[in-house]
């Protein structure tokens, strides 16, 4: 009994984090620019599929792929904001909503067309695949990896955020953007770099999710509303906020499809419900 | 309102609008091949009027109306399967618990600005399909719901195969509550919609219940999505879970930005264009048809909305304007 209540909260924490992973990034989006991204999860996509391509095709190690999983949906969401979303920016919601689905529902078309409508597997390497025993419960190592993993880049961006001269212009454009602007700071050069470092966690959390949240061309819609749950419930003022909101939606989800599995997704959806109702103007609000 | 206020005026049918249904209802003979598919046209046009409501008159954004499409399509299939085979009361119940479930789910959503009702809405309609799909035994889950039998229309004409009582019923009800939806949207109540979608803050300040009106036009909204659901459900004589898929809300909004959001004539014309393009396009190759769709939509976006009535609109504009100016020229 104790040992599966710790394996479940185990596993629920490694998918949270990788939740946390993609999900940030919306946080920049939404908090900074009040840009509704619903294509946010097209970027972890992308990540996925870049490295079971490398890792496949092109023989590079697991770890050397993730790298470039990285960077390279970094590059393309530059590409993208310079190219669409930034023209949007004044425009009303509904705008954003409709763009950006078109974005997820060309992503999703053009990788069933590239690699077919199927899940992707992935092979890990030995040194992360099998189990741990410790104390009697058996972790899993790849997720004791991505638990460790997650921990690291969470200490990095916080400290990006709170002690250096670039996030402090962050925190200031969250803040207040006109103000910011006003004292020198180039909100939409912050806004650029934040939203590249964003898509690029998003596919570096797409990556790293392979074995965990599986990969298809509808992994863009299926888990569009975990990643917006993550921002709607942890605000977009605080790094803490997403990152603890991703953990409990990671332990209430996998507990959930545990203990009730007959209730399968309901659970998460129902939870979100009553989240908006509790805090209706709980998203993008700064009170 | 007094007179004296200038209380709007609900203009009588034109007859450019005379025309759009005379030529509807002649569609027995114009394309007496295709009427299976004229009423599939029908049925996704009286839903996107139903959303132009709530989108476009409104300004209330939602991504889950195929929640009230998908309770109207099970409420009416439902009753059929168990025996309540009488089409119109099938209809008018599906209308009723639809709009129902409008009724208390709209308290939620008028709360919260974009994002969030954006966000209920979603979560909303992704419920209740994941709600359909665990509850398979009695949905019949992606396999649909078997054994619909409806009784004759009025008791007189009998669901045939050719589709015709079908689309003269998809018509008649279409017809009629285009009319309804007309009226409202001219009226005192549509009009102070409109300020709410523009200036909700100016509009509370002006003394008018803002949420409660909000949460009027979505349960109205909700009925009659209900009702085109109800439709599909009883001239199909088949209901399966994809009645409430996500697919379905978005595609309700891409085509009423198709045809042109906050115009009567949008929903019809972006969902006959939608469902023509669709049946022809994707016939060639389903994926395809997602990746043009998701080309197009950002298209629209960026060369500015309006949809195909507002693409008419200035090119009409621009002929008056150039024929305006060839008159001045001596």
């Amino acid at each position: 009994m104790i040992a599966s209540l710790l394996g479940v909260l185990f596993d629920g924490l490694a998918y949270g984090m990788l939740l946390f992973l993609v999900g940030v990034g919306l946080s920049v989006t939404l908090g900074l620019m009040n840009f509704v991204n619903l294509a946010h999860g097209a970027f972890g996509m992308l990540g996925g599929y870049l490295c079971v391509l490398a890792m496949a095709r092109w023989n590079i190690p697991f770890l050397a792929a993730l790298p470039l999983a990285f960077v390279v949906s970094a590059l393309v969401g530059l590409l993208f904001e310079r190219l669409l979303f930034r023209r949007l920016y004044r425009r009303s919601h509904l705008d954003q909503v409709l763009l950006t689905i078109g974005l997820t529902f060309m992503a999703i078309a053009a990788a069933t067309f590239a690699f077919g409508p199927q899940q992707q597997a992935m092979q890990l390497p030995e040194y992360l695949s099998g189990q741990l025993n410790v104390v009697g419960v058996d972790l899993n190592i790849y997720r004791v990896f991505l638990l460790a993993l997650g921990a690291v880049l969470v200490v990095a961006l916080t400290l990006v955020v709170e002690r250096t001269r670039f996030g402090a212009a962050v925190r200031a454009a969250v803040d207040n953007a006109r103000v910011a602007e006003a004292l020198g700071i180039r909100v939409g050069l912050v806004f650029q770099i934040a939203l590249a470092a964003g898509c690029g966690l998003a596919g570096l959390g797409g990556a790293l999710g392979v074995e965990v949240l599986g990969l298809d061309p509808l992994f863009p819609l299926k888990y569009m509303v975990y990643f917006l749950l993550v921002v709607a419930v942890g605000g977009t003022t605080t790094l803490k906020g997403p990152l603890y909101a991703a953990l409990l939606l990671g332990v209430a989800d996998v507990a959930g499809k545990y203990y009730i599995p007959q209730a399968g997704a309901f659970i998460i959806y129902a939870v979100m419900v009553i989240l908006l109702i509790v805090r209706p103007q709980g998203l993008v609000s700064r009170s | 309102m007094s007179a004296a206020l200038g209380a709007p005026r609900i203009p009588r049918l034109p007859w450019r609008e005379i025309v759009f249904w005379v030529v509807l209802a002649t569609g027995f003979w114009l394309w007496p091949k295709h009427l299976a598919l004229a009423s599939q046209v029908l049925i996704a046009g009286l839903f996107t009027l139903s959303y132009d409501l709530i989108l476009g008159y409104s300004g209330i954004l939602s991504l889950g109306h195929a929640a009230y499409f998908g309770l109207g399509a099970y409420a009416a299939g439902l009753l059929a399967q168990r025996g309540w085979g009488e089409p119109l009361s099938g209809l008018l119940a599906a209308g009723a618990c639809a709009g129902f479930a409008g009724f208390l789910t709209g308290f939620l959503v008028v709360r919260g600005q974009d994002l969030t009702r954006l966000m209920v809405t979603t979560a909303i309609g992704l419920l209740l399909f994941e709600l359909a799909n665990k509850l398979s035994s009695v949905t019949g889950g992606v396999d649909g719901l078997l054994g619909i039998e409806m009784k004759p229309l009025l008791g007189v004409f009998r669901f045939d195969i050719y589709g015709r009582t079908a689309y003269g019923y998809c018509l008649a009800v279409t017809f009629l509550l285009f009319l309804g939806v007309r009226r409202i949207v001219h009226s005192p109540f549509g009009w102070s919609l409109r300020g709410m979608r523009d200036n909700p803050g100016r509009m509370l300040a002006l003394g008018y219940p803002v949420s409660r009106r909000l949460i009027a036009v979505y349960t109205l909204a909700a009925a009659i999505a209900g009702i085109s659901g109800a439709l599909l459900a009883q001239t199909t004589q088949f209901v399966s879970i994809d009645v409430f898929s996500f697919g379905r809300s978005a595609d309700v909004m891409v085509m009423l930005i198709v045809g042109g959001a906050g115009v009567l004539y949008g929903g019809l014309v972006g969902a006959a264009v939608f469902t023509l393009a669709y049946h022809y396009l994707s016939a060639l190759n389903p994926v395809y048809w997602q990746f043009w769709l998701g080309a197009f939509l950002i298209a629209i976006v960026l060369m500015g909305r309006g949809g195909v009535l507002g693409a008419w609109t200035r090119v009409v504009n621009t002929l008056r304007e150039w024929r305006g100016e060839a008159a001045a020229q001596p």
